[in-house]
């Protein structure tokens, strides 16, 4: 097949090739209102990003003057520096950093695990095991906030780092991501290593963890995500503003300092730089992730 | 990566068989693996079987947040929650969230996804510009919209008055809020959305769009009768997540309005959280968690047989 197409340029068809379904090559007039209407999405898209970041950029007095234009008035981090030295935000942003690693590392690590246990092991009850951890992806977390709750007060865990993160490192969906791609990785290589006496952990480890690479990386991209967007279960099982997230800190204080926008927008932008740099960072590895396995939906 | 091509043009004569003994001959491989899945299974026991069975046993107290003894109070949660007329009206609010996102959500993310695919310029410019909104931690997103909402130095109400409108209550008037939070939503999640969209464009092959050119059909012929049955299957799972992701509305509704004003915007998951962490009921508050999830599962169920029909 490979040998009989040679790497000769086609004569014409530039625009049919990408399969476009609008076929806009053929006339100016679609090209111009496809354009058009994806810039003015796009304006209207970034624009809520724009409007905060001037916002940020200035002083309350400007803000409150400004009118239509938020260019009108000095440009002055002071914003910015004010919420740095309240120390409110850092402590939330480190409070953040902590609780977000430390789900992902027990998350992707003990959903890699089971994974690898469900797509190779033959232990007893294999089926019954696997099958309700699919149907627990159907059970929306928000159901469990009532019980587990009580179970954390049980356990005198409230207003705790380890009552944040624990429950957050239940992740079927991810489980049953892992392991349907697990399935799709050969034997013979593992088998191999198998009949030279490896271990099942060292043909974990050396031979399946390599090939998988990628979709452990995407899962704990997403997982990382989901830790520091996670809203509500924190906001439930904290009091202490010493223990807050990033996201429920600036929750429970938006009405303190309501009508700052100056601080809320840069507060707000601070908190969404780790992500924002991420997604630039893995941006392909996101997009690809979430196109092909349906990750990250809630 | 089987480069035995040989073999593997020798083998079809007996398929079947190959495939049925292969698996065996390997599982004897492996030697248990229980192991590896322990660790998930003791915090799968933990933190979600036990909290579902205990919430389902809740749901049958008068468990309040306090670690007094508790009683059986049998199905009276229950009865008690169906004669609530704030179950009614809060679950009338989620239902109406979810029709008025779901419908804008699907059919932007649509829209978005046809247009970037049609072969402009600057893939990755529209694709960062729409989908980054929902890396956002919620708190960000609702900080945003507030002060886009603000009434008045807001950026919606000085549009509105620079073209000599009347100012909206985004936040304050009734009969707005559920449509300004539903408006943050869609700017928050659809991309998404428009990423399921992008990537079934991309794995569709080119093909039958082709032999229809071929025939004389039209573009917007080809995208009605060539391209969008293609997206049946990408549409059903689109929206079936959605409608399931908007019925759990909480976080940016509870932030943006507290469920305000005068109770129009509030969903049946704050109503859960206000009379299991304000009202200190917490066995009310299960019975009433527990109809919400059978509710979802009713939906579920419904949509997955009505999908299955349709396809």
């Amino acid at each position: 097949m490979s040998a009989i197409s040679t790497p000769v340029r086609r004569p014409r068809r530039p625009r049919e090739e990408s399969g476009s379904p609008l076929l806009l090559g053929h006339g100016r007039l679609p090209r111009v209102l496809a354009g058009t209407t994806l810039t003015v999405l796009a304006v209207a898209w970034l624009l809520p990003f724009v409007w905060a970041v001037a916002t940020s950029l200035q002083s309350e007095q400007d803000v409150m003057k400004s009118g239509l234009s938020p260019f009108k008035g000095a440009f002055t981090l002071s914003a910015y520096r004010q919420i740095l030295d309240r120390g409110n935000v850092p402590t939330w942003a480190f409070n953040s950093l902590l609780i977000s690693v430390l789900v992902t590392l027990i998350t992707t690590a003990v959903s890699t695990l089971a994974a690898y246990g469900f797509s190779r092991g033959t232990f007893r009850g294999r089926r019954t095991l696997l099958a309700v951890t699919v149907a627990a992806i159907m059970v929306p977390p928000q159901l469990l906030i009532v019980p587990l709750f009580k179970q954390m007060t049980m356990f005198h865990l409230v207003d705790t780092y380890a009552a944040v993160i624990l429950p957050q490192v239940v992740a079927p969906m991810m489980v049953f991501i892992l392991k349907r791609f697990f399935d799709a990785i050969p034997r013979e290589l593992e088998d191999a290593a198998r009949i030279d006496g490896a271990s099942e952990l060292r043909v974990f480890t050396s031979i399946v963890l390599p090939l998988s690479r990628p979709i452990v990386a995407a899962v704990a991209i997403f997982v990382f995500i989901g830790a520091w967007n996670n809203f509500m279960w924190p906001f439930v099982v904290t009091n202490d503003p010493d223990l807050m997230t990033l996201p429920v800190g600036l929750a429970t204080v938006k009405d303190a300092y309501g009508i700052q926008y100056a601080q809320s927008m840069a507060s707000a932008l601070l908190a969404a730089l780790p992500l924002i740099v991420m997604f630039l960072l893995f941006q392909r590895r996101i997009v690809n992730s979430v196109a092909t396995t349906g990750l990250g939906g809630g | 990566m089987t480069t035995t091509a040989p073999a593997g043009a020798a083998a079809p004569p007996q398929p079947p068989s190959a495939t049925t003994a292969a698996p065996r001959r390997r599982r004897s491989l492996t030697r248990g693996g229980g192991l590896f899945v322990l660790p998930f299974l003791v915090v799968f026991a933990l933190f979600l079987v036990w909290p579902i069975v205990q919430g389902l046993w809740m749901s049958l107290t008068d468990a309040s947040l306090s670690l007094r003894g508790t009683e059986f109070v049998g199905f009276a949660n229950y009865t008690e929650a169906f004669g609530d007329p704030d179950v009614w009206s809060s679950l009338g609010n989620t239902v109406l969230f979810t029709v008025i996102s779901c419908v804008p959500l699907v059919l932007v993310a649509l829209g978005m996804a046809l247009l970037v695919h049609s072969g402009l310029a600057g893939q990755w410019v529209w694709r960062l510009a729409y989908f980054a909104p929902y890396l956002l931690p919620v708190t960000v997103v609702t900080l945003i919209w507030t002060w886009l909402y603000q009434p008045d130095i807001g950026l919606g109400n000085q549009l509105l008055t620079s073209l000599g409108m009347e100012p909206v209550g985004w936040l304050s008037d009734e009969s707005v809020a559920m449509w300004s939070v539903a408006a943050l939503t869609v700017w928050w999640t659809v991309g998404f959305n428009f990423l399921l969209y992008l990537a079934a464009l991309q794995s569709l092959p080119t093909t039958y769009d082709e032999a229809a050119a071929l025939d004389g059909a039209g573009a917007w012929r080809r995208l009605w009768s060539v391209t969008l049955p293609q997206l049946r299957h990408t549409t059903v799972l689109v929206a079936m997540l959605q409608v399931l992701a908007s019925l759990k509305v909480f976080d940016q509704i509870y932030i943006l309005t507290k469920g305000g004003p005068n109770g129009s915007t509030r969903p049946i998951l704050e109503y859960v959280y206000d009379v299991g962490f304000t009202g200190y009921r917490l066995g009310y508050a299960s019975a009433v968690s527990y109809i919400f999830f059978a509710i979802v599962i009713v939906v579920s169920v419904l949509q997955l047989r009505f999908f299955r029909q349709e396809g």
